[in-house]
């Protein structure tokens, strides 16, 4: 019992944690990409990377102020994005799908690689690069609070601050743009994008202004992911997190402003809930050691992801909080 | 974010000095083998685990095994290299351990633990006409937590590389067509899935991964000769492939699921097999049973073993049948129809869903036999469909989405560009020239090399 | 039958107007008749040149493979008349539209608008030059409601930039404006009822209606229309042509696809004929049915495999063939299993 009190709090911690803002962000990004533009971008991470990497490299290696590094690491995600969207956007969507995901493992293998060592820090990455972040906190970092049952330092809470408050403004910005004409024709192209043509509107350059919208928020993503664990390794950013934040959306319900937000939370909170409780099983010898053991944990959330992707598209297309009449009208 | 992944190296290309060189020692694959199906419990790494598991989101699933460095001299002309002795350092200077190279010219160097060390070899102890390459005598490299890290001393014996860049870019170009072929031949069923569904089957990898680990199973654990595991495999494989079908994207398609909605099943199926596989094979490389000590034969201007040769051989018989099969069978005409289009193809009395059945069993089986290749070449792991995934992909979007001929036209073309480019760019960067030749292709000519433009929308 | 009187009135005065053209065996020059007017004395033979042409093509072909889609040395489109595209399936009519509209682009030739060149413009920038079309298969976009839909179509919107979009003052004037227009229009298409329903909901008539009132919010000086009676049903169909009437009325020049000869002769000033790609034929409509090309293109066609609307579909015909005849080991567009759209 007292073993599942325990996972509820950390699991609980994992809902507010700077995890469930990564993804969160990440999230938001997909929406504006694929929830209401209708792009399949699988790979997202590559964005969140670019952000991650561009504050760690401009503090660490190249010894730059730390707010230049993120003005380099949201120029970095405009610019993947534009690389991308040139070539694809005019293209079948599942063009889009097939280079975003080779660009993410692509970039990743680049980061890691031996000769981008100096400058990336190869398979062991970067750290120490976000100091300055943390110092701005108008509280003492060091001390450590207790949360709900949990424990988190005064820097954890000052991230899961600004974090949030980030996942807020954006959340602001896509409500505010869905609710505009702009977001009306990006909608639309989402239905049907030949119409959209034939009404005048330059479609690609919407689906462009989605894309780069999506890919900055990524970036931002990754940044409070690098600050959150203060490193950043290119491994850390495996493109599975793409389809984690995949399915935080669709849990949550795709094209609604929130959607990415709560299902985000939700999976998070289900995700460590679940590992903390299997582990502890495991422990007690409730699953026998045969049938799992506890280094397979964490293959196992990825694999309830995937189950949960599938039952989630199969039967709930529309979320947990969609309203099905919605989507019983997508053609697609 | 998640955890390291374990393998050894990449795919593809070896110069000969390179033979085996991910291969554990004799000792450690029996305990590896021995350990991957059912990993022991380490009861005081658990709590640990635990905590971890809060700090970083996933934690490491290989903290339960030590970090060693490993590694094989040998060439085509010397064969192994034995007796020679290999010096370990960490990054400070403190002497690790020094070990000989076994009759098989295996070395393995067993780490305090992860970080940066520095590894040489004795030069003088080299036989006669075996030289170090440019890079000398001593490797700086990085290990990470728990992972057995392989360590390549480039040797030459003027059999190749010698002769400067030609004879090398015939190896990669002869390497390169062996990969391209054994691309191809997964690639196809992935093509024929898109052309008769229009599905974007991103679990295809993992029907390469299965295939090659079912006949991992039978091989190694079964002790049936690889050929004949084979064959096995790649009934199960097709199973498999039926199984797919039969059991997810018929009556998914019944359902009216959407295309986009289906590729993300489909994304949600590679994750949940692919992770499967790890917890049931676990995360390390094993290479067959057979095969493994082949030393390479000298064909003037490169070098290849004989297993390349047959993987070859194999392929291009294996690829003319399935384009004889398209062309004169009754069946692969109904495929054929069936994916310029359904509806006039069910209505000409032909039964579609049987069609694609078939189509899906196919691809299964092609998967699994170019699972074993590259499990031939590479050894076998958890992600290796996965990794080939994207270069199945370029070599589909290359060729033209969803035409059978331009799958291979693109693989092909894709396993050269590959393996060549690394006369240019680093080993490890090589699958990013792949994705630069797909982007450049994307700009260039959208539809592929063999699509019709007017197919593009 | 519309409601709206001025709608039924116009209508109405056209149906009888044709009628009693028809007795009489000559036209009258009624205001709105200009165009059929300007035709009269005009040469029944291909590429005569107009009074008054709003739309001139010169040598345009398109191929696909090795199959001529479309082929057309030289045509002009009135002005302010509407003008029936017809000819047997696979004649390339839905390929001119798309070329014309820049959804395709041609092997070679130019046509131009008002003078305009609009041979390398794309599709939104042909749109905005006035040149609006729908499509055969109807392009409701069925997650937004009616009225998102209407309010769609309308040009130069402030709103629809990115920056200017996060500032809803800049755009919030102009949105009301386009809402009433959107709403008069749907109101003469009896759809107002409707404007909060997602457009998914409509049925295929209403579709129809909604994507002309939709393509009638950017103002167009050329609507082409694909086919738009197809799957409409009878109750509806003279409604539609009602609308179409009315947009000659309001000065539109009016390109249309039809099957139905009884609709192209009801509605049109102006016939073109087409066969495997070329223009065979044009003239007013009662020319058409003494045309012997035109008899022989439509008798021809008959004899053909039965072939569905796109030219693509001709290619796909070939594979039928080929299935029946089994032994036949070559082909050449056949050869390359592919598909975009059919099986999607």
């Amino acid at each position: 019992m007292a073993d599942l009190l325990n996972a509820f709090a950390i699991a609980g911690k994992a809902f507010f944690g700077f995890q469930a803002i990564f993804f969160a962000l990440l999230a938001i990004g997909i929406n504006v990409h694929f929830g209401y533009t209708g792009l399949l971008n699988f790979g997202q991470i590559a964005f969140a990377m670019l952000g991650g990497f561009g504050i760690a490299i401009s503090v660490s290696q190249w010894g730059l102020n730390f707010w230049l590094g993120v003005v380099i690491g949201l120029v970095s995600a405009v610019v993947l994005a534009l690389l991308l969207g040139l070539p694809t956007l005019r293209l079948r969507a599942d063009y889009l799908a097939i280079v975003t995901i080779a660009t993410a493992e692509g970039l990743r293998l680049v980061f890691r690689s031996v000769s981008a060592t100096p400058v990336t820090g190869g398979t062991r990455g970067l750290s120490a690069f976000n100091g300055s972040f943390i110092d701005l906190a108008p509280w003492e970092t060091q001390t450590r609070h207790r949360v709900l049952g949990t424990s988190w330092s005064g820097g954890e809470l000052w991230v899961a601050l600004v974090g949030w408050s980030l996942v807020a403004l954006t959340s602001l910005l896509v409500w505010q743009l869905m609710r505009s004409p702009w977001g009306r024709v990006v909608k639309a192209i989402r239905e049907d994008e030949d119409a959209v043509r034939a009404l005048g509107k330059n479609v690609y350059a919407y689906k462009m202004q989605a894309l780069v919208l999506g890919g900055i928020f990524g970036a931002l993503g990754g940044m409070i992911y690098a600050i959150g664990t203060g490193s950043a390794i290119p491994d850390q950013y495996q493109n599975a997190n793409t389809f984690l934040a995949y399915a935080a959306l669709i849990l949550g319900g795709a094209a609604r402003v929130l959607g990415p937000v709560l299902g985000s939370m939700l999976l998070l909170f289900i995700l460590q809930f679940a590992d903390t409780l299997l582990r502890a099983l495991i422990e007690n010898g409730v699953i026998p050691e045969g049938l799992l053991s506890s280094t397979d944990v964490a293959q196992i959330r990825f694999v309830l992801v995937g189950i949960g992707l599938m039952l989630l598209l199969v039967f709930r297309p529309q979320g947990i909080f969609g309203d099905r009449r919605e989507v019983m009208l997508d053609a697609r | 974010m998640t955890h390291a992944p374990h393998r050894a190296r990449e795919h593809g290309a070896r110069s000969s000095a390179e033979q085996g060189q991910g291969a554990p020692p004799r000792g450690l694959r029996t305990w590896r083998a021995w350990r991957t199906g059912r990993r022991p419990l380490v009861l005081a790494l658990l709590v640990a685990a635990i905590a971890m598991a809060l700090a970083t989101l996933v934690p490491g699933v290989a903290s339960a095994e030590g970090e060693r460095l490993v590694g094989t001299l040998q060439t085509s002309r010397s064969g192994p290299i034995e007796g020679v002795e290999i010096t370990v350092e960490t990054a400070d200077g403190d002497a690790v351990d020094s070990v000989e190279t076994d009759e098989d010219g295996r070395f393995a160097v067993d780490l305090p633990g992860p970080g940066q060390y520095s590894i040489s070899l004795d030069e003088d102890a080299l036989p006669e006409g075996v030289e170090l390459g440019t890079a000398g005598a001593t490797r700086e490299v990085t290990v990470d937590l728990g992972r057995s890290q392989p360590v390549n001393f480039g040797l030459v014996d003027g059999s190749s590389g010698a002769g400067g860049g030609t004879v090398r870019a015939v190896q990669l170009l002869v390497d390169g067509l062996r990969f391209g072929l054994l691309i191809a031949v997964c690639a196809v069923g992935l093509s024929l899935i898109f052309g008769t569904t229009g599905l974007t089957n991103f679990a295809h990898g993992e029907l390469v991964t299965i295939g090659a680990i079912i006949a991992w199973y039978i091989n190694v654990r079964g002790g049936v000769p690889l050929i004949p595991a084979t064959i096995i495999a790649m009934v199960v494989g097709a199973a498999v492939g039926a199984l797919n079908e039969r059991g997810i994207w018929r009556p998914l398609r019944k359902r009216g699921t959407g295309l986009i909605a289906a590729l993300v099943v489909s994304i949600g199926l590679s994750l949940l097999l692919r992770y499967a596989i790890q917890i049931v094979y676990g995360g390390f490389s094993n290479p067959y049973g057979d095969y493994q000590s082949q030393r390479a034969v000298n064909y003037g201007v490169f070098t290849m073993t004989n297993r390349a040769l047959a993987s070859i051989v194999i392929s291009i018989v294996v690829l003319v049948a399935v384009a004889l099969m398209l062309q004169r069978t009754k069946i692969g005409k109904a495929m054929r129809a069936v994916a310029d289009n359904r509806d006039l193809a069910a209505s000409s009395g032909i039964d579609v869903n049987r069609v694609i059945l078939v189509v899906w069993m196919m691809g299964g089986a092609l998967a699994t036999l170019g699972g074993v290749l590259l499990g031939l070449s590479d050894q076998v792991q958890w992600d290796m469909g996965f990794r080939l995934l994207l270069l199945m992909f370029a070599g589909v979007t290359l060729g033209g989405l969803g035409t059978a001929y331009g799958a291979l036209v693109g693989s092909v073309i894709v396993g050269v560009f590959v393996q060549m480019s690394t006369l240019v760019i680093p080993d490890d960067m090589k699958y990013v020239g792949g994705l630069l030749l797909l982007i450049v292709i994307l700009v260039i000519r959208p539809q592929g090399i063999l699509g019709s433009r007017a197919r593009i929308g | 039958m519309p409601a709206d009187p001025s709608a039924q009135g116009s209508h109405a005065a056209g149906s009888e107007e044709i009628a009693a053209a028809r007795q009489a065996g000559q036209h009258r020059a009624a205001p709105q008749r200009l165009a059929q007017a300007a035709l009269k004395d005009l040469p029944w033979e291909v590429g005569v040149a107009k009074p008054d042409a709003a739309v001139v093509l010169d040598g345009v072909t398109r191929t696909f493979g090795g199959l001529t889609a479309v082929s057309v040395d030289h045509l002009e489109i009135q002005r302010g008349g509407i003008t029936g595209l017809i000819g047997p399936n696979g004649a390339g009519k839905t390929t001119l539209f798309n070329l014309l509209t820049g959804f395709d682009q041609p092997n070679t030739g130019t046509w131009s608008f008002d003078g305009r060149d609009l041979g390398k413009l794309s599709p939104h920038q042909v749109a905005r030059l006035g040149v609006v079309r729908t499509f055969q298969l109807t392009k409701a976009l069925s997650r937004l409601t009616v009225l998102q839909n209407m309010l769609l179509g309308a040009q130069g919107q402030r709103g629809e930039s990115f920056l200017r979009a996060l500032l809803p003052g800049i755009w919030r004037a102009q949105e009301k404006a386009n809402t009433e227009k959107a709403m008069d229009l749907l109101q003469r298409f009896k759809l107002d009822a409707k404007k909060d329903d997602f457009a998914g909901t409509l049925s295929g008539g209403q579709r129809k209606l909604l994507e002309m009132a939709r393509a009638l919010m950017s103002d167009p000086k050329v609507v082409m229309l694909d086919e738009p009676m197809a799957g409409v049903n009878p109750a509806l169909t003279q409604s539609l042509l009602g609308h179409v009437k009315d947009l000659r009325e309001e000065g539109m020049t009016v390109i249309f696809v039809e099957h139905d000869m009884d609709v192209v002769r009801d509605i049109s000033d102006w016939v073109v004929v087409m066969a495997a790609g070329k223009v065979i034929a044009e003239g007013p409509p009662e020319s058409i049915s003494q045309n012997q090309a035109v008899v022989d293109a439509y008798l021809g066609a008959h004899h053909d495999a039965p072939l569905t609307v796109e030219e693509e579909d001709r290619v796909l015909a070939e594979v039928q063939a080929e299935i029946a005849l089994e032994e036949s080991g070559t082909s050449s567009s056949s050869g390359v299993i592919n598909s975009e759209g059919t099986s999607r």
